[in-house]
This record gives C-alpha cells, sequence and structure tokens, in this order.
C-alpha cells in the first residue's frame, strides 16, 4: 500500500501535488484541535488587525484570528464534503450496480431516474431546499442533503463500467459455477470499479466543496459553523474587499482554490491509472 | 419508423420525467421539512409590524396557505400545483405584493438568457476547437502550456472565479463595472451607447463564466480527442498527405464534437447553476440575483416560481439539443 | 528496376512497464527488394510482423513502435528517397502520389460522419495541382469510379451505408486514382466474405495491370497469393524466412516453415489430411535462441539452437534463411574466418 504510494507519487507529478496538498490541509484541519478560540465566538482578538507575528493571517472585522478560524473552516468543509461523498457512494454504487447488472425493465427505469437527476439544474433545488432548513444545516445535515443529491453522473460511470464487465468472461463463469448475484456483484465486481469509485469520489467531494461554498456566500447555512463558505460568506458581506482586507477575504479563496485543483489533480491521476490508453499516451509524450 | 421509437420516444418520455421529478421535488420537500412556511412569514411579520390583532393573523393565515397552495389535504395541495403550473400561474410574489411571480421572472429571464447563452456558446466552441488543437498537436510547446493553463483552472468554482476577477477587475485594477447590468438612471432605449453601456456591464460576469466554461470543454476535447488519435481513419487520412490542419478540424474535432453536444446537454444544468451564482456576485438584474433577493426576503413563491421555471427550461434545452443532435450524426439519422 | 529497397530494417515497440524496458521485435531484419511493375506477396501467420513490415514502410513509425536501424529507400524519379529520414512535409508529398495504401476496409478507416465524396476531396484535394477546375476533379474521380465499378451515388453515401465489398473497393479507389508507382495493401481482403473477396482482389489485379504499378500486399491468405503474386515473401518472427517467384514458392517450398504454409492449403480432389505446423508463432518480445522456428521445426538440429540463419540465394532468385539448407555457405564462411585467423 505504502509502496503503490510511494509509486504513485513518483510516476505522478499530479498525484504527487495533489497527495502533499492534501496531507497538508488535513494536518491544518487537526490544528484546530489547539485552537485557543472558540470559532463561534466574536470579538476574541483585537479586530481589523493585518498579518503580524501574533496573527499569523490577521483579524476580522468579528474580532476573530484568521489563521485559527481557517483551521477549524479546513476542518468543517473537508468533514462535509467526506461526508456528502460518502452518502453519494452509497447511493451511486447501489444504484449503479443495480442497474447495470440486473439490465432490462429495471435498468431503463433507474437510468431514467438517473438521468433525471443528471439534467435536473441542481443549485436552485438546493437552495429552495436550503432557504427551508437554513439554521439546521450543520456540516453533518449538509453532507446528507449533498450526498442525496449528488450521485446521479457517478451511477452513470458505475453502471456503464457494469455492462461492460457484465460481457466478459468471468462473469460467465461466475455464473455457470453457481455463484449467488450479490457475491457475483461484491466479489467480483467491486473490486473492478473500486478504481472508479476514487476518482469520482475526488471530483464529487470537489462539487460539495462548491455547492456548500454557495450555499454559504447566499446565507444559507448555518452560518455561526466556520466552513471555507461561511469565512467567505463574511469577508464578503462586511466588505472586507472594499476596506481592502485582503488578508480575510484571500485566505478562504487561497485554501478553496488550493482544494479544488488538489482533488481535480488527484482525480485525473487515478482516473489515468484506470485507464491504460492514457498512460501510453503520456508515456510517448 | 425505428428512428422515433428507439430514438425518440425515450427523449420525449426522459423529458417528461425530469419535469415530474422536478416539480414533484419541489412540491414535497417543503412540505417534508419540519418548517412551516406560513408560520415562518406570520412570525416575521409580527416581529416587523408591531400588534396585529388574533383575527387579522388568522385571516392572513388562510391568505398565505391558499397562495403557497396549502389548502387542503396532500391529494389536493398536489393537484392545485399541477393545475397551476399547466396555467403557468406561480403566485404572487410575497415580497412585492400583489406582482405575480410570473412578471418578476419574465424582467429578470432575458438577462440571464443573453448572459447564459452567449458565454455557453463561446466557451463550448472555443473549448473545444483549443482543446481539440492541443490533443492533436500534442508534442507542440503551446499545447502543453495551454493544458497546464485549464487543467489549474478548470476545477475552480464558478462562485471563486468569479469572486477573483471582481477583486482583480473591478477593485484592484477598476477597469469595469462592478455591479448591475447597465448604468443607473440610463433610458433604456436602444442606442448605441445604451449596447455599450450594457456590454460593457455583461463583460466581468461573462468573462467568468467562459473562462470556466472554456476549460472544462478544453479538458473533455482535449481527452476525446487524444483517444481517437489512434483511430483508423484519422491514421489512414495522415497516411494520405491530407494535411493535419484538415485532419485535425475535419476529421478529429468533428468526429470528438458529438459527444461533446451529449455533454452540453448534460451539464445544461450546471452551467445554468453557475450563471446564478455568477450573477449575485456582479449583481447583474438576472434570474440569480433575483433568487437572492427572494432567498433574502423569505419570497417562498418567488424562489418555488424561479426553481420550477428552471426545471423546466433547462429540460427543454436538454430537450431541443436532443433533437438536433441527429442532424449532427447521420449513424443516428439513417439507421 | 527496383522500385523499394529495405535493407537490414529494425522496427521494435519499446514498451516500458513497470520499470522495466520490453521490446518487441516485430520487423527484426528485413532486406527486401522490390521491382517495378511486380506483386509481392507477404505471407505468415498473424503476429509475425507483417502489418509493422508495412506500417514502417509507409514511414508510419511512431511510439511505442520504432526504428532502431537499417533503411527504407524508394526510388522514384530516378532518385532514391529513405522514407525514414523525411521531413513530416516531405512525407506527406510523398505519399499518395507515389505511394499509397489500401488499408483493411472495415468500419473504421473511413470517417464515420463524412460521406465518402468528402473523403476524396480531401485525399485528392491535398495532391492536385492548385489550378485544377471543380469540373475536372469531378471528372476524374467520377471517371476513375466508374472504370472500377462504383456507381456515382456512392460519393454522397456515409460509410455505415455501403457493405464491406463497397468500402473496400472505395479504398481501393482512392489509393489508385493518382495512379501512384506503390501500392501497399494491408489485407484488404480479410474482412469479406469468399465471394467478395474475389472480386476486390481481381479488381486490385486489374488496377495494376492497366496501371502497371507495384503492389505489395500482405495477407495471411496464400490463396490469394497464389492468384495475384509474382513473388512471394514468407514471414516469420519479424523476419523473412524464404523468398521467391510465386510459381517456385508453391512448386519447390524450401524452408519447413514455408512447407507447411503451403501443405495446409486444401487442393482440389486431394482428401488427405491436412497438415499445419505444430505449435504457435513465438513472442516477439521473447524470441528463441538461434533459429526462431526451431521450437516448431521437425528437421531442428543443435546448431539450429545456437546459430542464427541468414537470408541466403540457393539458385535463380530464391532465397532461404535456414540452416539445413544453406550449411554448405555457412561451413565455408567458417573455413575462410579459420583461415583469416
Amino acid at each position: 500500500m505504502l509502496r503503490t504510494l510511494a509509486d504513485m507519487m513518483n510516476q505522478d507529478k499530479r498525484f504527487a501535488f495533489g497527495f502533499t496538498v492534501m496531507l497538508i490541509l488535513v494536518a491544518l484541519a487537526f490544528l484546530s484541535l489547539f485552537s485557543p478560540h472558540d470559532p463561534r465566538q466574536w470579538n476574541v482578538v483585537p479586530r481589523d488587525r493585518p498579518p503580524s507575528t501574533q496573527h499569523l493571517l490577521g483579524t476580522t472585522s468579528t474580532g476573530q484570528d484568521v489563521s485559527w478560524q481557517a483551521t477549524w473552516a479546513i476542518r468543517n468543509t473537508l468533514l462535509m464534503s467526506l461526508i456528502a461523498m460518502l452518502s453519494s457512494r452509497v447511493l451511486a454504487i447501489v444504484i449503479g450496480l443495480l442497474a447495470g447488472y440486473s439490465g432490462g425493465t429495471l435498468d431503463r427505469i433507474l437510468m431514467t431516474l438517473t438521468d433525471s437527476f443528471v439534467i435536473l439544474p441542481l443549485l436552485p433545488i438546493l437552495i429552495l431546499v436550503a432557504s427551508i432548513l437554513k439554521q439546521s444545516l450543520s456540516v453533518v445535515n449538509l453532507g446528507i442533503l449533498l450526498g442525496a443529491f449528488g450521485w446521479a453522473w457517478d451511477a452513470r460511470l458505475i453502471r456503464s463500467q457494469v455492462l461492460s464487465l457484465r460481457e466478459r468472461e468471468f462473469t460467465y463463469t461466475a455464473i455457470l459455477s453457481g455463484m449467488s448475484t450479490p457475491r457475483i456483484i461484491f466479489r467480483e465486481y467491486l473490486p473492478f470499479i473500486f478504481p472508479l469509485i476514487t476518482a469520482t469520489a475526488m471530483n464529487n467531494m470537489l462539487w460539495a466543496i462548491g455547492m456548500e461554498v454557495t450555499l454559504a456566500v447566499l446565507g444559507l447555512v448555518s452560518l455561526e459553523v466556520a466552513t471555507l463558505g461561511t469565512m467567505i460568506h463574511w469577508a464578503v458581506n462586511s466588505q472586507s474587499i472594499l476596506l481592502g482586507m485582503w488578508w480575510w477575504i484571500l485566505t478562504p479563496v487561497v485554501i478553496c482554490i488550493f482544494i479544488f485543483i488538489a482533488l481535480y489533480m488527484l482525480s485525473l491521476s487515478i482516473n489515468e491509472i484506470l485507464d491504460p490508453r492514457l498512460r501510453v499516451q503520456r508515456m510517448t509524450k | 419508423m425505428p428512428f422515433l421509437k428507439k430514438y425518440l420516444l425515450p427523449r420525449i418520455v426522459q423529458y417528461l420525467v425530469v419535469i415530474l421529478i422536478g416539480a414533484t421535488l419541489i412540491f414535497f420537500v417543503p412540505r417534508l421539512m419540519p418548517v412551516d412556511p406560513v408560520q415562518q412569514t406570520l412570525e416575521k411579520i409580527t416581529i416587523q409590524g408591531a400588534f396585529l390583532d388574533p383575527d387579522a393573523i388568522e385571516q392572513m393565515r388562510a391568505t398565505l396557505q391558499d397562495l403557497y397552495g396549502l389548502k387542503g389535504g396532500l391529494g389536493a395541495q398536489y393537484l392545485t400545483f399541477w393545475k397551476r403550473l399547466f396555467k403557468g400561474d406561480f403566485g404572487p410574489s410575497f415580497a412585492q405584493f400583489p406582482t405575480p411571480v410570473m412578471t418578476l421572472i419574465k424582467t429578470s429571464l432575458p438577462w440571464t438568457l443573453g448572459l447564459l447563452v452567449t458565454s455557453t456558446l463561446l466557451s463550448w466552441l472555443l473549448g473545444n476547437i483549443l482543446g481539440g488543437l492541443a490533443a492533436y498537436y500534442h508534442e507542440r510547446k503551446w499545447a502543453s502550456v495551454l493544458e497546464s493553463i485549464a487543467m489549474v483552472m478548470r476545477p475552480i468554482h464558478y462562485y471563486i472565479v468569479a469572486l477573483g476577477l471582481l477583486m482583480l477587475l473591478g477593485y484592484a485594477i477598476p477597469l469595469f463595472p462592478i455591479s448591475g447590468g447597465f448604468s443607473i438612471g440610463r433610458k433604456f432605449i436602444l442606442t448605441w451607447d445604451v449596447m455599450l453601456d450594457i456590454l460593457k456591464h455583461a463583460l466581468l460576469p461573462a468573462l467568468s463564466l467562459v473562462i470556466v466554461g472554456t476549460c472544462t470543454w478544453f479538458m473533455t476535447m482535449r481527452l476525446l480527442v487524444s483517444n481517437l488519435m489512434a483511430e483508423d481513419y484519422i491514421v489512414y487520412a495522415q497516411v494520405a498527405g491530407v494535411p493535419d490542419g484538415e485532419i485535425a478540424f475535419k476529421y478529429a474535432i468533428r468526429n470528438a464534437l458529438l459527444p461533446q453536444v451529449t455533454g452540453l446537454a448534460l451539464s445544461l444544468g450546471q452551467i445554468f447553476g453557475g450563471a446564478l451564482i455568477t450573477e449575485t456576485v456582479f449583481a447583474y438584474p438576472g434570474l440569480g440575483t433575483l433568487l437572492y433577493s427572494s432567498i433574502n426576503a423569505g419570497d417562498y413563491n418567488l424562489m418555488m416560481g424561479i426553481t420550477l421555471l428552471s426545471v423546466i427550461a433547462i429540460a427543454t434545452g436538454v430537450l431541443i439539443m436532443d433533437l438536433v443532435y441527429p442532424l449532427l450524426d447521420p449513424r443516428i439519422r439513417y439507421d | 528496376m527496383d522500385v523499394l529497397r529495405v535493407q537490414d530494417l529494425k522496427c521494435f515497440y519499446v514498451v516500458e512497464s513497470q520499470g522495466q524496458q520490453r521490446e518487441v521485435k516485430a520487423v527484426n531484419g528485413v532486406s527486401l527488394n522490390v521491382k517495378k511493375n511486380q506483386v509481392l506477396g507477404i505471407a505468415g501467420e498473424s503476429g509475425c510482423g507483417k502489418t509493422t513490415f508495412l506500417k514502417s514502410l509507409l514511414g508510419l513509425v511512431r511510439p511505442p513502435l520504432r526504428c532502431l536501424g537499417g533503411k527504407v529507400e524508394y526510388i522514384g524519379n530516378g532518385k532514391a528517397t529513405d522514407i525514414m529520414s523525411l521531413s513530416k512535409h516531405q512525407h506527406k508529398e510523398l505519399m499518395w502520389e507515389h505511394i499509397s495504401y489500401v488499408p483493411q476496409g472495415s468500419l473504421s478507416v473511413l470517417n464515420p460522419v463524412r460521406r465518402i465524396g468528402d473523403t476524396f476531396e480531401s485525399f485528392i484535394g491535398a495532391h492536385m495541382e492548385p489550378s485544377t477546375t471543380k469540373h475536372q476533379y469531378e471528372e476524374l474521380v467520377c471517371s476513375h469510379l466508374e472504370a472500377l465499378g462504383l456507381p456515382e451515388d456512392t460519393l454522397r453515401a456515409y460509410p455505415h451505408q455501403l457493405s464491406g465489398g463497397m468500402r473496400q473497393r472505395v479504398t481501393i479507389a482512392l489509393a489508385t486514382i493518382l495512379k501512384p508507382h506503390l501500392i501497399l495493401a494491408d489485407e484488404p481482403s480479410t474482412a469479406l466474405d469468399v465471394v467478395v473477396q474475389r472480386g476486390v482482389i481481381q479488381l486490385l489485379k486489374d488496377i495494376q495491370e492497366e496501371q502497371q504499378n507495384t503492389i505489395i500486399l500482405v495477407t495471411h491468405d496464400m490463396a490469394i497469393h497464389a492468384n495475384i503474386c509474382d513473388r512471394i515473401a514468407i514471414m516469420y518472427a519479424g523476419k523473412i524466412i524464404e523468398e521467391a517467384g510465386v510459381e517456385e514458392i508453391f512448386s519447390n517450398p524450401r524452408h519447413p516453415y514455408t512447407q507447411y504454409l503451403i501443405g495446409s492449403l486444401p487442393r482440389i480432389g486431394d482428401k488427405a489430411h491436412r497438415i499445419s505446423a505444430p505449435g504457435s508463432p513465438p513472442s516477439l518480445s521473447d524470441l528463441p535462441q538461434g533459429c526462431s522456428f526451431h521450437p516448431r521445426c521437425p528437421e531442428a538440429t543443435d546448431n539450429c539452437r545456437k546459430e542464427e540463419p541468414m537470408l541466403t540465394g540457393i539458385g535463380g532468385d530464391h532465397r532461404v534463411a535456414c540452416l539445413s539448407l544453406t550449411r554448405g555457405d555457412f561451413n565455408a564462411d567458417q573455413a575462410q574466418v579459420a583461415l583469416d585467423q
């Protein structure tokens, strides 16, 4: 496991970048445990201070330390996207496997449903839902809500992978040797679609974080919880751009950009391992 | 006609299902929530407007229930909901009572549509052409430079890109107006000045949409075309001495555009969401900003109206693209 | 007069897997001269390097395929051109006007979303004088199609609307319309059913006779070779192991592998059991030492396991690479070496 990791870091710079950035972010998230301040409390430090040795990334107009606030925000945002990713994985795997394996009418019904979720403009629907839930949208609830909406595209991919697996020799061998359907699915298929699940998982986390930021800047999540989205919300709504408090607005924005790029690089890299055709192209370059 | 049965029918069914699922979600989700919008609105009013006697509150509750379509049992409510939907009646806006939601949407829609259609078409064309060329000439220096740019920009979310552009070109180097769709106080008549003004205001929002879109299409197109490079018909054309530019456009890009049309149809909803959020950053007077103000005002009717209309519009857009697709792919047309 | 001279050509697929380089020796030291106005057949089982050889003759050497030595010279207009060292531009100019190519006419060789006429336009347009009028162009295409028995409607069709035989005729029409000196054909009849095969092969032969050009035809089908070739080269494990005129090969095959190939052909009236070579061809990435054929050869000796046989003339223009047949020369060489020392 550690060996493959080291191999991948060596082989693919994008993987190395993504992995390192994520590692640093996780470390920063853990730093929040040592935070001297409660992230919900206002006016714990002097207000509107630029970066200094005392406050590495300055302080906000709400009297909070930006650097400590950022560690909480990273922690909560990663946690939220992880919950969203895991819950949407369950839906995507179950629906994708079921549709791909069963075929026929069930497949058609499930795929029509899936395609509908792909086509639907999720943002306004999520806004509608979030505006009703608003204050109860904690990190966990938001994660589950996003998970409930963000499974469709991946279910589609998993289904098409299963369709191609179904035509392969070992499926017939398994069926003929009397293996039960759940056993075929979990023993024979899951290992094959696992890399696909990881690659799409990264993209799903990316999507969830983007959605979180969107909903937060619209003021549709519980705003006292520090996340990257709520940090941006407070910074923008307190006119930090106009007041030239660049440290306040840029910190969450830059962290977001790093997370986005890191997750995307990881998914690209994993996708390539998935598709040998791409690997050959890169080698011959 | 097998074409009708195999191609057209499933797509029309899909169209109806999308609208059915979307509308049903919009109907049920608020009703499943532990929050009562009527109660919420009433509380808001009682907090704002001093004292109201209990009778008046009860009367208001009844009116609100009627407005929100909350009268009667769930089945009856659902029926009313569809009846209103068919009539295009989304009820009155609550924040700007009694203006119908439809009227508000109608004034905002052209702005969003104009922004969305131009930026989507532009980024789709730009991203596909650049991505296709970068894949075809992958050994050239400029191709890898373009790829690196697109790879880094691609994952960044619409909101962040818009915010970045706003900070950079609105504040740091103030080249463009930072908000609105036209200068305040301008009369809305069709002259060059007004057009130029509108264009100037649209530039930043459009630019952020085009940046994200172009990079997205670039990355998928690059992948598609580099997978096509080993196709027999491309190698055959190369052996035959057909000029590279011609092969790149008429063989590689032309063929990879087909899945990209499908891709465009499937991501229309996401692009639309991106446009909404971009509008709020620049206070562009379209649906996104309308939606934002309806959130702030707690105007559920308006929110529901916008959401419902988006579902119908996106589904229709996808259907239209599905209907156009056979014109581009002879294999579907003639089989 | 030669049109093509191949000298000790080596083209390997170089693949890297898990940090190790692997070489697939698809074309492993091939020397061959092709005379003008001749149909040369290249035969052999699948996986022996025929198609890769043809690709390298076309100059289609792209990673992971690499040319590691040797020369491919095309002789046209009184001068020799090394195909391997051409610039992209020179290569494009040489192709189609001088050397053209007939691929296997499967559905995948023609762009599925372009009409046949568009393909003609881009293939021929690239090589036509700029002064050519539209009328002249149309006349050229129509008369050529007519000569090949293709209806004019074909130009308006999409590839998937044509039958396999029609598509193959289209590829032949594309390859021959500019009257090139050399046509390289890769299994042009393999995807077709037997009846259509005959027609397509006959068409190729007829055009060759009329245009007086040279064809190099790769196919594993010995019957087709017998039908239209003047000379035949047999490939095995990336090498030519026997080369001779068509009658000579069929009446007097000398290499044991050729004997198997010919022996496996059915003959009218002959009901004897057909034998083919035992075993299967070796992996090109892991060739046996000595003669590559020795593991399957009934006459293999210890020497065959050590020495690599060279392609040597055995009288007339018949060349064979087999130690048992060329031992005389081999011994003489060794004697010479001994003397020198």
